[in-house]
């Protein structure tokens, strides 16, 4: 049985798809064939405003039957805040109770039960964008649209922060040179810095400053996270953070350099524009980072069909290992023994051999590796 | 259905990565769990379509059998004839992230809780707990329900013919809150209301056209009784009909099934308390898996079940150390571990939780994990399962000074007589010691208990089963989903250390020991699976083995794979402040048990 393990994208050219929906419907800015940049508004909708529920019984002290008459407005009307809302009748006239209300918006309902009235506040706008610079090749009426674009592809394994833009600037000329605070500059101002090892938490601190769109590298170490974020992140769901710039490492946490054709690959693409998405979720449905780099002028024939790529376990496949005593160690599939092995932890199970360097062989179990292109 | 004429028995249980298949079979004059088999879950794209990875499980397991279950169209065979098909097929689901709820109550501690108790016994993972006094701004509540986005709601509030506008008030914050189901753009939110019955009008008023409303009876009707059954049922019948039926390929798989497709932890409880009934036992189990936690207790009868959602072994895995800390853990390793590799190192599970420990150190590391994991999980039980708040208290000069009235924990570790573990890092462990440590380290069982594993997760199954053929449940419960480990002695009481803590007496065949075991101390007596003996337990003064303090308690226990493993540690369990001499005691206690290899 072929043992399939699934691996990252990291592709020169590809024709990616992105949907782009809105939360709930809405309208379709586009049509069908348009050209789109990646900033540009393809669908926009108003979802309804804040409510604040407001117990006028109580603080009027009548019965929630009286409320509804005691409204100056009705429903469906709009108040400002400091606006009196209510007005008791009195007694004879007089001791009339009136309340204001600290908050603006349209008046809802009122309630003869509860003798609750309902404020809606202003709708709140939501705006999708294009994400790709690319062509809209299908419209989702009410909903959003498909763009598609063909990119170079590359998919991180853990991101921070929601979708930025941003020409690359590649800071580091090694894959496993750190990315410190000294790479990055006033000139990194909304670019997405390519770095090549870990990234630092000074060099966070530093792209904050500067401005930049992104970073990009291959580890981070989690205490430097744990500061970044101001807590500990317990779920691997990410993506609504407010740091001030995305986050994307490409391998894992630690001193761990970038794949090599990870970052041949990035460096090929300095300077052109680029999206990227620092959102993660590895739950069902799991959703990895990614940079997505628009590339111009490409034919039909150059570009790869994502289906093509292999995703089987064979001798000869290009592994890295992603768990210690040797985690971040790339190798080629020398073996692939079939009886199960015991480990060093004492359990049972299927390993293979790794042979690095071409020479030396390391065994480990078959679930401690991803397969990685060439 | 004729269940006499019922030999061939298909099960299935898909969870979110891999669907679990069973085969059960008339073997003599009772049924037996022959073989087993599974594949991975095909409810994602590419395949969208969940009966796939079923008969590919089925397919496995007919392979293994040597019966055919698959015809040429793909469909299960049916009913059995000669080496060929199954009589009945069921099965069980947390495809998809399982059953998400929101409940919503008046009181917190009071009809919200019997809600919320109600969702949890049902099977469902419970997003959040509206009530009016959750302290939270009642416009920070409507924000709550607009961002979930559950399977479905469940309100309740008011006894019977009580207060009616505190629940309509709850109702009209659900209303412009607008909620949206997870699953499917085109039909709208179940709610379940199962509070004050004369209100039901009112509610439905209050809610309008925002919701779909389903009214059961009072799941609350008077203060001092719960009546959870209706809603139960009417949350199962929504996750068949709405949830469910939204899912890709379950149309097919219910019209497969032979009993209502089940949540799998719902059907978990099933089979626990029903096995709790028949022999007349208070039992305890938990299911530890890579997200989440399940515990499931059955104290005096009474079933109560609770998921903590974040506390796992993958992609939980550095919640559980976030919410413990790190020093937590580490005062269960008895080995130098650096803590900056280790924070690394958890991170790397979570962003690619297939992974497996391959050396001595990341095992010992993960079984620390395990053992906050599987202690918070506890704790949030026995917070959660307790007798009815808000009842009124009839007190005599007797209870003066007894501290004891309504909401205490009805979990009694003393009272505990079976603790059934199950999930990757208890099931998959090893050596069956480590199993046995971790559920005593972080569970503190006390007076004598019995420890058990469920080592292909076959409660699910059995759960089902037990709601169209109880009697092959049962059978198949009995013989082969428990792997016995032996029981724990554990006296509660503390002292110092190397004082006296009890003495002990083991008899049975072949066995005749008798020794004495020290505050601090921990030993490990072989005795066989399937093999029972005496044990005599005579606590020091300030332990209490069952009896009461210093009295002398007589039981039989049952053995296992593991055997009797006598506890002197004293409960409730505490450790040396002083690195030094709470790893040199670890270490006492790894020899003892045999942990872990020699020279570790």
């Amino acid at each position: 049985m072929a043992t399939y393990t699934p691996g990252l994208k990291v592709v020169g050219q590809i024709r990616h798809r992105v949907r782009r929906i809105l939360p709930i419907a809405g309208n379709v800015l586009v049509k069908e064939g348009d050209r789109v940049n990646a900033e540009q508004v393809v669908a926009e909708t108003y979802m309804p405003g804040d409510v604040t529920p407001i117990n006028l019984s109580n603080i009027l002290s009548i019965t929630a039957n009286e409320v509804k008459g005691s409204l100056l407005k009705t429903e469906g009307e709009q108040v400002e805040p400091g606006e009196v809302l209510a007005r008791t009748k009195g007694i004879f006239g007089l001791f009339k109770n009136e309340y204001r209300t600290k908050v603006g918006g349209t008046i809802e309902s009122a309630s003869a039960v509860t003798g609750q009235v309902i404020l809606r506040g202003k709708p709140i706008p939501v705006q999708v964008r294009a994400y790709l610079s690319g062509t809209v090749v299908e419209v989702l009426p009410n909903e959003g649209v498909v763009v598609e674009a063909d990119v170079s592809l590359i998919q991180g394994i853990f991101g921070v922060g929601g979708e930025a833009f941003g020409p690359l600037a590649l800071s580091c000329r090694e894959p496993s040179e750190r990315l410190d605070a000294g790479q990055i500059t006033a000139e990194h101002k909304g670019k997405i810095v390519i770095g090549g090892g870990r990234m630092t938490g000074a060099a966070v601190r530093q792209g904050v400053k500067v401005g930049a769109a992104a970073l990009v590298s291959g580890g981070i170490d989690d205490q430097d996270l744990k500061e970044i974020l101001g807590y500990d992140l317990g779920v691997a769901v990410t993506g609504s953070e407010k740091i001030g710039l995305t986050l994307i490492v490409t391998e894992g946490f630690g001193e761990i350099a970038m794949a090599e054709r990870t970052f041949r690959l990035l460096a090929s693409r300095n300077g052109a524009p680029a999206a990227v998405s620092g959102a993660t979720q590895i739950r069902a449905g799991v959703l990895r980072p990614e940079i997505a780099i628009p590339i111009q002028n490409v034919g039909a024939a150059g570009v790869r069909d994502e289906a093509a790529l292999d995703s089987t376990l064979r001798v000869g496949a290009n592994v890295r290992i992603i768990r210690d005593p040797h985690f971040g160690v790339i190798g080629k599939v020398a073996g692939l023994p079939h009886e199960l092995t015991t480990l060093e932890s004492g359990s049972k199970a299927r390993v293979l051999e790794v042979a690095v360097d071409g020479a030396q062989r390391i065994i480990v179990p078959r679930a401690n590796v991803e397969l990685i292109e060439t | 259905m004729d269940l006499d004429k019922i030999n061939v028995i298909f099960a299935t249980d898909c969870g979110s990565t891999t669907t679990k298949a069973i085969l059960i079979e008339k073997v003599g004059d009772g049924y037996r769990q022959t073989y087993r088999g599974e594949a991975p879950t095909t409810v994602e794209e590419p395949v969208a379509d969940v009966t796939v990875g079923v008969i590919n499980a089925a397919t496995e397991v007919g392979e293994l059998a040597g019966r055919r279950l698959v015809n040429e169209q793909g469909e299960l065979i049916r009913p059995a004839r000669g080496n060929e098909g199954c009589d009945i097929y069921i099965s069980t689901s947390s495809a998809g992230g399982g059953l998400q709820m929101m409940v919503a109550g008046i009181v917190r501690e009071m009809t919200a809780a019997s809600a919320k108790r109600a969702a949890l016994g049902a099977g469902a993972i419970v997003m959040d707990v509206i009530a009016a006094n959750d302290k939270r701004l009642p416009h920070e509540q409507i924000q709550r329900i607009r961002e979930l986005r559950p399977d479905m709601i469940l309100l309740s509030g008011g006894t019977d013919g009580g207060n009616s506008a505190k629940v309509v008030e709850i109702a009209e914050r659900i209303a412009p809150a607008r909620p949206r189901p997870r699953f499917g753009t085109n039909y709208q939110m179940p709610l379940i209301y199962a509070g004050n019955q004369d209100a039901s009008e009112l509610v439905r008023e209050a809610l309008g056209d925002s919701v779909e409303l389903f009214v059961v009876p009072n799941l609350r009707p008077v203060l001092e009784r719960e009546n959870l059954g209706p809603a139960r049922d009417r949350i199962h019948d929504i996750f068949l009909e709405h949830v469910m039926a939204h899912a890709p390929g379950y149309d097919k798989l219910i019209r497969w099934a032979d009993a209502p497709i089940m949540p799998t932890p719902g059907a978990v409880g099933d089979i626990l308390q029903m096995i709790a009934k028949k022999e007349g036992i208070n039992a305890v189990g938990v299911d530890i898996g890579g997200a989440t936690t399940d515990v499931f207790s059955v104290f005096s009868g009474t079933f109560n079940r609770t998921v903590s959602a974040n506390l796992g072994m993958s992609y939980s895995i550095s919640n559980v150390c976030a919410e413990t800390g790190m020093a937590n853990i580490l005062r269960w390793v008895h080995v130098d571990m650096d803590e900056r590799t280790l924070r690394n190192r958890v991170k790397n599970k979570m962003i690619r939780p297939t992974t497996i420990p391959q050396t001595l150190e990341a095992l010992i590391f993960e079984q620390a994990v395990s053992r906050e994991a599987l202690r918070l999980a506890y704790a949030q039980h026995k917070e959660f399962a307790t007798t009815l708040k808000g009842v009124q208290q009839q007190r005599t000069v007797g209870d003066l000074f007894s501290q004891g009235g309504a909401g205490q924990s009805i979990v009694d570790n003393m009272a505990l007589d079976l603790l059934v573990a199950s999930g990757g890092v208890l099931s998959h462990a090893p050596r069956m010691e480590q199993t046995a440590a971790m559920l005593i380290d972080a569970f503190e069982p006390e007076g004598m208990t019995t420890l058990a594993k469920d080592s292909i997760f076959m409660m699910p199954h059995l759960g089902v089963l037990a709601q169209v053929h109880p009697q092959a449940a049962l059978e198949v419960f009995e013989r082969d989903c428990l792997v016995y480990l032996g029981t724990c002695v554990a006296p509660k009481g503390n002292a110092s250390p190397e004082k006296k803590c009890f003495d002990y007496r083991l008899t049975g065949p072949g066995l005749n020991e008798k020794g004495e075991i020290r505050v601090g101390e921990m030993r490990k007596i072989p005795l066989e699976a399937g093999k029972q003996a005496t044990i005599v337990v005579e606590p020091a003064r300030g332990f209490d083995c069952g009896a009461g303090p210093g009295k002398p308690v007589e039981r039989e226990i049952r053995g296992g794979t593991v055997g009797v493993i006598l506890d002197g540690r004293g409960r409730p369990l505490k450790l040396p402040e002083q690195e030094s001499e709470r790893r040199q005691l670890l270490g006492q206690w790894v020899r003892a048990l045999d942990l872990y290899p020699r020279g570790s």
